[in-house]
């Protein structure tokens, strides 16, 4: 049962590119061991919106990770032991997806089934006379 | 939604001055019917020499610009529904509907907690 998360960490600003890329090269394989994919987003150095630790801004690291609750179990693990990462966030995401598809997916259909009474709608709501009825045509 | 929101209005305007003997006819249920009583019950109604008064109403964000996803990450979004102080805006002064406001207050939790958003005041 995969799941889809997302990963955010960031480490402390002063971190040499060679060894982040390091880092996020043994976080990715441990990813892929464990029977899971992974994309990786460097945001790069961003101003935090308060201090940690003695830090004021760090890199931002972003993972998208479809794997089973054992990965995430297992880099959150590794990130705790890792001196320069100052703070990471995981979010589960896939649920999330899953609505978005499904409203995409009413909307499209009713893109094209408003299409047609769209226009026999609209000169009921304009008359006063037919006041009454407007409510019912209201929420199409 | 911009222009629903000012046809109603717009509509009410217009209907402000037939309004008085329809009242007095005794069909007010059915005329109440399509869009609110607002105008009529209002004291922003149309008399002449009342105050003039329109309350905006308002109306949910995300709903009209149809943002679905509400996200941490988005910070220029989330930020536009915290105060100054760094607190989440409530519902009656943002508009937001109930279910875009329970996704919001949680993105904008999340954003705190990884730096994104403060957590009280201003970001640095």
């Amino acid at each position: 049962m995969n799941r889809n998360y997302e990963l955010m960490f960031i480490v402390r600003p002063d971190m040499v590119e060679e060894d982040l890329n390091k880092l996020i090269s043994t976080l990715e394989s441990s990813v892929t061991s464990a029977g899971g994919t992974t994309k990786t987003e460097v945001w790069g150095k961003r101003r935090l919106a308060y201090r940690v630790g003695r830090f004021n801004d760090g890199i931002f690291v972003l993972m998208m990770i479809d794997g089973i609750g054992a990965v995430v179990h297992e880099l959150e693990r590794r990130l705790r032991v890792t001196e320069p990462v100052i703070k990471f966030l995981t979010v589960r995401t896939d649920e999330e997806l899953k609505r978005i598809d499904k409203i995409k997916k009413i909307r499209d259909s009713k893109k094209k089934a408003s299409a047609a009474p769209a226009a026999t709608a609209a000169p009921v709501t304009a008359t006063p006379e037919a006041s009454t009825e407007a409510p019912a045509s209201a929420p199409v | 939604m911009a222009e629903e929101t000012k046809a109603p209005t717009a509509h009410a305007g217009s209907s402000g001055g037939e309004s008085r003997p329809e009242r007095s006819g005794g069909d007010r249920p059915e005329r109440s019917g399509p869009r609110g009583p607002r105008p009529g019950g209002g004291p922003g109604g149309p008399r002449e020499g009342g105050r003039k008064y329109f309350r905006r109403k308002k109306v949910c964000k995300f709903c009209v610009e149809k943002i679905e996803a509400v996200n941490y990450k988005d910070v220029r979004l989330l930020a536009q529904f915290v105060a100054e102080s760094g607190k989440i805006t409530p519902r009656r002064l943002t508009g937001v509907c109930m279910p875009h406001q329970r996704r919001l207050s949680r993105a904008i939790k999340q954003a705190r907690n990884i730096a994104l958003l403060p957590f009280a005041g201003r970001a640095q």
